[in-house]
C-alpha cells in the first residue's frame, strides 16, 4: 500500500441546456429587473486604450444550420497584452479594459457580437511572442462539456506564421478554421461544431 | 485554508473520461453538435490561467433569494423552500474563494420562464429562477428557492427531466469555467434521464447529487440540501518550468 494522493474529481460537467439565457444573461432571456444588467455585456468604456474592434459570427452545427441558443463568452488581454486579473504577473492591465466578454447568440438569427479591443501580444511558457488572439468558450443545450477555443487575426499574417500554438498543428489546412477575416465593420469569426470545416477546439 | 491570494500555476489537466463525452447519442441534440476531430493540448499559457474577478459590489440584495427575487412586494414564489448550501472547492480539496456562481431552475411546477419553453405546466408570477452567489474566503455559499419540479421533454417520446439546479461555475481562470447541475437525494428520475447518462462513471452521476440536510434544516421555513461542487486543482508555480517574465 501507498499513501492515498487524497485528490478530489473535478464535478462532471452538465449541458448548459436551451434555458442557460435564464442562468447567465436574465434580461436577454425576457426576465428584467433581477439584475441592473447582463454580466459581461461591456468590456470597454470611453476610456479603453486601443483599437475599437467587433466580432460577428454564428455557431453552425453539423449540418451548417445556426444554433440559436447558443451562449459564447471570450476572454483576452488589453491593447499591451496584459490581462485584467489577479494572477497577471507581468504587469497592470488597462484598469478600463475587463477582457471578458459574454454574449448569447440572437435566438432568430443565431448571429453573436462582442464588441471589444484588438488585443495586444502575450507570450508563451517558454516567452515566445503569441500572435494576438481571444480565448473563447461556447456552451449550448447538447453540448456536454463547454467548448474552448481562440481567435486568431488574419491581418496578421507574420505574427500568425511565427505563433507557438498555430505551428504546433498538425494538420495545417485546419488552422483557418481559427483565423477571423475583417469583413466590414467586423472581423467574422464563424465557429463550425462539426464537419469538414470544423474548428479546432482545445483541450486547456 | 484557502487559495484568495493570486496563484499562477497551470490547472490539473481535465479528466475526459470522468466529464461526459461530445458524441452521447441517447441525447439527440449532441449528435449534430458534438465536434468529432480530436482537440488541440494547450497547457497553460498566461491566456488559460488567468481570469477576471467578480467582486461582491456587483451583487444585489436579493440575488441568492430566488423566493423573493422576482416576486411582488409582500409576495412569494409557490413550491417548496429549501436552502441550498455548500462550498467550492478545487481538487487539491482547496475552498476557492471569489467563485462567480449563477443559478438558474425551473419554478416548483416544472415551467421556465423562457420564450421558448413550451411545457403546459404553469408560470408562477412571483418566480423568475434565477439567482448568484459569490464564494466567501472558505468557499462557502448559499441560497434559498423552492424546489424544482421534474418536466418532460422532447428527446424520447417520454423523458422527463429529474428535478435540478443548473450551475455556472467561474473561478480564477478562464480554464476553470464549468456549467452543471444539482440533483436532488432520492429522486428515481436521475436514474433515467438521459442527460444525466451522458456521464459514463456512477460515482461521477452520484457527485451531482445533493442529500437533505436535516442539520441545517430551518424548522418551519425551509429544508436544506448540500451541494459542494470541485473545480480544476492548480499546480503550485514551485514546479513551474518557465522563462522569466512569464
Amino acid at each position: 500500500m501507498v499513501q492515498p494522493l487524497a485528490l478530489l474529481k473535478e464535478s462532471p460537467s452538465q449541458t448548459a441546456g436551451p434555458y442557460v439565457h435564464i442562468g447567465c444573461v436574465p434580461n436577454f432571456s425576457g426576465i428584467p429587473g433581477v439584475y441592473e444588467q447582463d454580466l459581461g455585456r461591456s468590456m470597454t468604456n470611453d476610456k479603453t486604450l486601443g483599437e475599437c474592434i467587433a466580432i460577428e459570427g454564428r455557431v453552425l452545427d453539423g449540418t451548417g444550420t445556426p444554433l440559436k441558443d447558443a451562449l459564447l463568452e471570450i476572454w483576452q488581454a488589453d491593447h499591451k497584452g496584459l490581462y485584467n486579473s489577479p494572477s497577471e504577473t507581468r504587469g497592470s492591465a488597462d484598469p478600463n479594459f475587463s477582457g471578458w466578454g459574454r454574449q448569447p447568440t440572437h435566438m432568430d438569427s443565431g448571429i453573436y457580437r462582442f464588441e471589444t479591443i484588438k488585443p495586444g501580444r502575450v507570450p508563451f511558457t517558454d516567452g515566445r511572442l503569441q500572435a494576438p488572439h481571444i480565448s473563447f468558450w461556447i456552451v449550448a443545450r447538447g453540448i456536454n462539456l463547454g467548448l474552448n477555443t481562440r481567435m486568431y487575426f488574419a491581418d496578421e499574417e507574420e505574427a500568425n506564421t511565427a505563433d507557438p500554438v498555430l505551428n504546433r498543428i498538425e494538420h495545417q489546412v485546419r488552422v483557418p478554421t481559427l483565423l477571423a477575416q475583417r469583413t466590414g465593420d467586423a472581423y467574422r469569426f464563424d465557429i463550425h461544431l462539426q464537419g469538414e470545416f470544423e474548428t479546432i477546439f482545445f483541450d486547456i | 485554508m484557502d487559495n484568495a491570494k493570486p496563484e499562477t500555476g497551470a490547472f490539473y489537466p481535465r479528466d475526459r473520461n470522468w466529464h461526459p463525452k461530445a458524441f452521447t447519442p441517447d441525447y439527440k441534440t449532441s449528435v449534430l453538435r458534438s465536434p468529432q476531430k480530436a482537440l488541440l493540448s494547450l497547457s497553460g499559457t498566461t491566456s488559460e490561467i488567468t481570469g477576471p474577478v467578480f467582486g461582491h459590489e456587483i451583487l444585489g440584495e436579493k440575488d441568492n433569494d430566488l423566493i423573493h427575487n422576482f416576486a411582488a412586494p409582500g409576495e412569494s414564489a409557490i413550491g417548496q423552500r429549501i436552502i441550498v448550501h455548500g462550498r467550492v472547492l478545487d481538487e487539491r480539496g482547496i475552498g476557492v474563494a471569489g467563485v462567480l456562481l449563477e443559478f438558474w431552475q425551473a419554478n416548483a411546477g416544472g415551467r421556465y420562464r423562457h420564450k421558448k419553453e413550451g411545457y403546459i405546466g404553469a408560470l408562477d408570477p412571483n418566480f423568475g429562477g434565477c439567482g448568484r452567489a459569490i464564494t466567501d474566503e472558505n468557499g462557502y455559499y448559499f441560497f434559498r428557492t423552492v424546489k424544482p419540479g421534474p418536466y418532460p421533454w422532447p428527446n424520447g417520446v417520454n423523458d422527463w427531466r429529474p428535478a435540478h439546479i443548473h450551475f455556472s461555475l467561474f473561478g480564477h481562470g478562464f480554464a476553470q469555467r464549468l456549467i452543471t447541475q444539482m440533483y436532488f437525494e432520492g429522486d428515481p428520475l436521475i436514474a433515467l434521464c438521459p442527460i444525466v447518462r451522458t456521464i459514463s462513471d456512477q460515482a461521477a452521476i452520484d457527485q451531482l447529487v445533493a442529500p437533505l440536510d436535516m442539520a441545517n434544516t430551518i424548522p418551519m421555513d425551509a429544508r436544506a440540501y448540500k451541494f459542494d461542487m470541485v473545480l480544476r486543482g492548480r499546480r503550485s508555480t514551485m514546479f513551474e518550468n518557465r522563462m522569466e517574465g512569464n
